[in-house]
């Protein structure tokens, strides 16, 4: 009678599924995630789906819908024949940034996979896609798979009329630029044409009001004169142009001489799609933490409280530890770090400061240690950071010595690397400092922006690599790249290499040369 | 409550266009990885899928990255164990720790992806300039017949098995215990005698119970089917090849030292043609393979396409070879008989009569079909294309060609100048296969 009793207080028992359970499951995961830690979420919308399907969104981004080019399917063959010869398994759940929030969840899991896999998807990432700053500054979950509706059957209509190979050369293009294709610093301007015009119309208004030909008689000063004799209109065309611009693809998309009007569209596509995964890529270990802790604490929750069985937790422990397992460095396994597990470390890391705190961490994080209120801390944490941002203030002497980190400096005309920090008294800061830097992902990549545009002579169009520690481009994928750049741009365009410390100009590459 | 969609049922293969999108970017290359399979490989195995390496040209996408050799990086790893700061470490080499992009392009080289038997032939088609309505028939997979295989659950009404489904019925009836027809017999019966007799109270209840009785027997009776849906069994069928007749090609070859790489390369695309088109129309299809020099043998496909044999040209040996093992193995009641020949045309002078002979008398009775390529350079083309002037096996043919309609012969300069060996051969597969 007790076994039976206590039967009924589970959840689910037994490997198998079904969408009652799933419900189930879902409804008390969710109860508990709203109730204990305070997640605040979009709607859930769970799909199942097969492996093969599992396939097919990989090789999209990811996405569930996606306009057709054959770089996906250059990915499919990737992805297919590494699942296919079992080096790589295939992810459990997919999760896409939309509200309502879509969770894939594949067919072959287990029950005591599914509900782990919804605690981690459809609570864990679900609340940092709705909470964090920059999803919510950068993406807009509520419209972005009908603009993918609208983009897939944009270029489609665009294949039919203008043909294949003029879209794809097109696309072609634009992706190689997704990369530059973002806004690192600044929100997209965003007037309507309508308030633009309005504006345009004022301001000549206004001058034609305040017209005075005496200023003309001014003698300018000698600065002005000098750049002024240096290189005449300069200094109005970048500013009429915005310039200097990072984001590539959307000064194209503006400026270019040659573009038609669908073709603008296409690259603004490619462009709307790479700002929309912008913050994916500055929130991993953020994101995976997030939803790693949050499905860690609930599926602990439920086995205390006796709504799933042995077997199953056992199970759930047993993948939960093969996500965060992080070989060391001279490991063969090792491939990185694990954001999994970074991300799960260093938010425990918070509870254990600010519940048992000890002297160390009152030193470093008098702020919360000893507080006892790590769930506002988290909060907080998964609202206003990005991965940067978050090791540079959460990384504890603690974990740095857990993980034994080291930082290696690497100069490329040594043979030898070199130690530079370990975790020590003197390296904890620098160390926290180098992997939060490793982490901006905007200031590891390639730093290129236009410059200028001849817009008189030539048309020639000027950009700008800073170059920092002496790191160049690659010579084949920079030249490919400045050619796609070109046909974007329609003219002449030259890359020039600015020392960023010195200032000085190392190199320059014109398309006509390469 | 989330809402849940099952997706499980939506149609596969999303990115079978973005597959043949890519297929068609890197055709070129892949192309040639098909032309060196089927020049490396074996005949009959042009007709499968292929696994070639993933292309390398035309697929790159460039994106601005940063060169691994230059500047100076910070990495930070974890797992120390014995380092201190200031300890230099000796670097593994190119492509090592840290830097990425050197390795990347190694590991994508092992990488080989399986193309469709479809998507092989198209390629291998490409430049033989078959029409399309032939391009079709080879692709097209043999002809089915349905054959019985088993029970199924489902199926047509016109294929319900009685037998089966009535066996399902009388086991499922016994298990539920449906009352027989008999056994109601006998109640009324009974309750036909008792009514007949005068009534009483005894009797009354008697009748009562009786007729309760009969109800719930009727009830049942109706409750549980006679023949229910899941009783019904329904016959399978499955697709099995049409059964056809058999099929030899004789591949005929000249290797003395004239037939360089180009020939052989030319008369192995020829022979794979034929083969493809022999292996649609006939269940089996045996080859044998005859190489000559002044001697003629019968060889297995490695050494008839590598080896080489010095000597002089007697084509005449082949033939006789050709003759030797259809008496033995192949008799021309049972086996279609085709047969290719491939040769640069040299040949000595006096042994030309006498393949006319041996073909007139003996061989063309046998053979469907005998077709004669003569692999020429490309710039003799244009001298030799049209006029009937040429080597001494090329003059002797011609007269065989006039006498016998399933003879053909060609001169081929270009993959392209296949096809029209072949194109007779075509153009009668539908009459052919109406008779078949």
């Amino acid at each position: 009678m007790t076994a039976q009793a206590q039967k009924s207080e589970l959840l689910f028992s037994g490997a198998d599924w079904d969408f009652k359970k799933l419900s189930r499951v879902y409804d008390e995961i969710e109860a508990i995630g709203v109730e204990e830690l305070r997640l605040d979420i979009y709607p859930v919308q769970m799909e199942v789906i097969s492996s093969e399907q599992m396939l097919d969104a990989y090789s999209s981004v990811g996405m569930p819908l996606m306009y057709q080019h054959w770089s996906f399917g250059k990915h499919f063959l990737y992805n297919e024949l590494l699942y296919r010869k079992g080096r790589r398994g295939l992810a459990y759940e997919l999760v896409i940034n939309s509200n309502p929030c879509i969770v894939y969840l594949m067919e072959e899991n287990t029950m005591a996979l599914q509900a782990l896999v919804t605690a981690h998807a459809a609570l864990g990432h679900n609340h940092f896609f709705k909470n964090n700053h920059l999803f919510r500054q950068w993406t807009d979950a509520g419209g972005i798979l009908s603009y993918l509706e609208f983009a897939k059957g944009y270029i489609s209509r665009c294949e039919e009329r203008h043909g294949l190979a003029a879209v794809e050369a097109i696309l072609d293009s634009a992706h190689a630029l997704m990369e530059q294709g973002v806004f690192r610093y600044h929100r997209p301007p965003k007037p309507s044409s309508e308030q633009q015009r309005e504006g345009i119309r004022e301001r000549l208004e206004y001058e034609e009001r305040f017209y005075n030909d005496l200023w003309r008689t001014l003698p300018s000063s000698q600065e002005a004169d000098k750049a002024g004799a240096l290189e005449p209109g300069m200094e109005e065309r970048k500013k009429s142009l915005n310039l200097p611009e990072e984001n590539l693809l959307y000064f194209l998309e503006k400026n270019s001489l040659v573009l038609e009007p669908w073709q603008r569209e296409i690259v603004r596509i490619v462009r709307v799609i790479a700002q929309y995964f912008y913050p994916q890529r500055q929130t991993q270990v953020m994101n995976e933490g997030c939803a790693t802790f949050v499905h860690y604490t609930l599926m602990n929750t439920l086995f205390d409280r006796g709504r799933i069985s042995e077997g199953a937790m056992l199970e759930i422990l047993r993948n939960h530890s093969n996500v965060i397992f992080q070989p060391s460095f001279d490991d063969p396994r090792f491939s990185g770090i694990n954001p999994y597990a970074l991300g799960l470390d260093m938010m425990q890391d918070i509870q254990r400061i600010s519940t048992e705190p000890t002297a160390e961490d009152r030193d470093w994080f008098p702020d919360i240690a000893g507080r006892g209120d790590w769930l506002d801390t988290l909060l907080d944490a998964w609202a206003n950071h990005r991965d940067e941002s978050f090791i540079r203030q959460y990384l504890s002497p603690t974990l740095i010595r857990k993980w034994r980190f080291f930082v290696l400096g690497d100069g490329a005309d040594k043979p030898h690397y070199e130690v530079a920090s370990i975790h020590d008294e003197r390296g904890y800061k620098r160390i926290r400092a180098a992997l939060a830097q490793s982490y901006d992902w905007g200031a590891s990549r390639p730093d290129i922006q236009v410059v200028d545009v001849a817009l008189l002579g030539d048309r020639h169009l000027r950009l700008q690599h800073l170059v920092k520690n002496g790191i160049t481009l690659e010579n084949d994928s920079r030249d490919a790249t400045l050619r796609h750049i070109r046909n974007l741009w329609g003219y002449e365009v030259s890359l020039a290499a600015i020392d960023a410390e010195t200032g000085a100009t190392l190199s320059e590459r014109w398309t006509k040369d390469c | 409550m989330p809402i849940f969609i099952d997706r499980r049922l939506n149609p596969k293969d999303k990115s079978l266009s973005n597959r043949q999108r890519f297929l068609k970017r890197a055709r070129a290359e892949l192309k040639r990885s098909v032309r060196n399979q089927v020049r490396e490989g074996r005949i009959a195995e042009v007709d499968r899928e292929h696994a070639v390496p993933m292309p390398r040209k035309d697929i790159t996408e460039p994106t601005f990255s940063d060169a691994g050799d230059s500047g100076r990086r910070q990495h930070v790893l974890p797992g120390n164990r014995t380092y201190i700061p200031g300890e230099l470490i000796p670097k593994p080499g190119r492509g090592g720790m840290g830097s990425s992009s050197p390795g990347n392009k190694e590991s994508e080289d092992d990488f080989r992806f399986v193309l469709s038997r479809e998507e092989v032939l198209d390629l291998f088609f490409e430049d033989l300039e078959l029409p399309d309505l032939v391009k079709l028939n080879l692709k097209q997979i043999l002809t089915f017949k349905p054959k019985r295989a088993g029970f199924a659950a489902s199926g047509s009404p016109t294929n319900i098995n009685v037998g089966r489904t009535m066996r399902n019925s009388h086991g499922r009836r016994i298990a539920l215990g449906r009352p027989k027809q008999a056994q109601l017999d006998a109640i009324a019966r009974q309750l036909a005698a008792l009514e007949a007799q005068p009534p009483d109270t005894a009797m009354r209840e008697r009748i009562m119970a009786l007729r309760e009785e009969f109800d719930h027997l009727e009830r049942r009776r109706r409750r549980i089917a006679f023949v229910d849906p899941v009783d019904i069994r329904f016959n399978r069928f499955d697709p099995q090849p049409q059964p056809n007749a058999s099929a030899v090609m004789f591949c005929l070859m000249d290797v003395s030292g004239s037939m360089g790489e180009r020939e052989k390369d030319l008369a192995k695309r020829f022979f794979v043609l034929l083969h493809l088109f022999l292996t649609r129309r006939y269940e089996r299809t045996d080859i044998v393979f005859i190489r000559h020099t002044h001697e003629a043998k019968e060889v297995d496909e490695e050494t008839f396409f590598y080896h080489t044999q010095s000597g002089g040209t007697v084509v005449s040996t082949a033939l006789e070879e050709m003759h030797r093992i259809i008496e033995q193995r192949y008799p021309a009641t049972e086996w279609n008989i085709y047969a290719a020949q491939a040769s640069d045309g040299d040949n000595f002078a006096t042994d030309s009569e006498r393949c006319i002979e041996l073909l007139g008398g003996k061989l063309m009775r046998l053979c469907q079909y005998f077709a004669y390529v003569e692999i020429i350079d490309e710039r003799e083309s244009h001298i030799f294309g049209s006029t009937e002037n040429g080597t001494s096996l090329w003059r002797a043919y011609s007269t065989v060609d006039g006498k016998w309609p399933n003879f053909q012969m060609k001169r081929i300069a270009a993959p392209a100048d296949i096809y029209p060996v072949f194109r007779e051969l075509f153009a009668r597969q539908p009459a052919l296969r109406k008779s078949a």
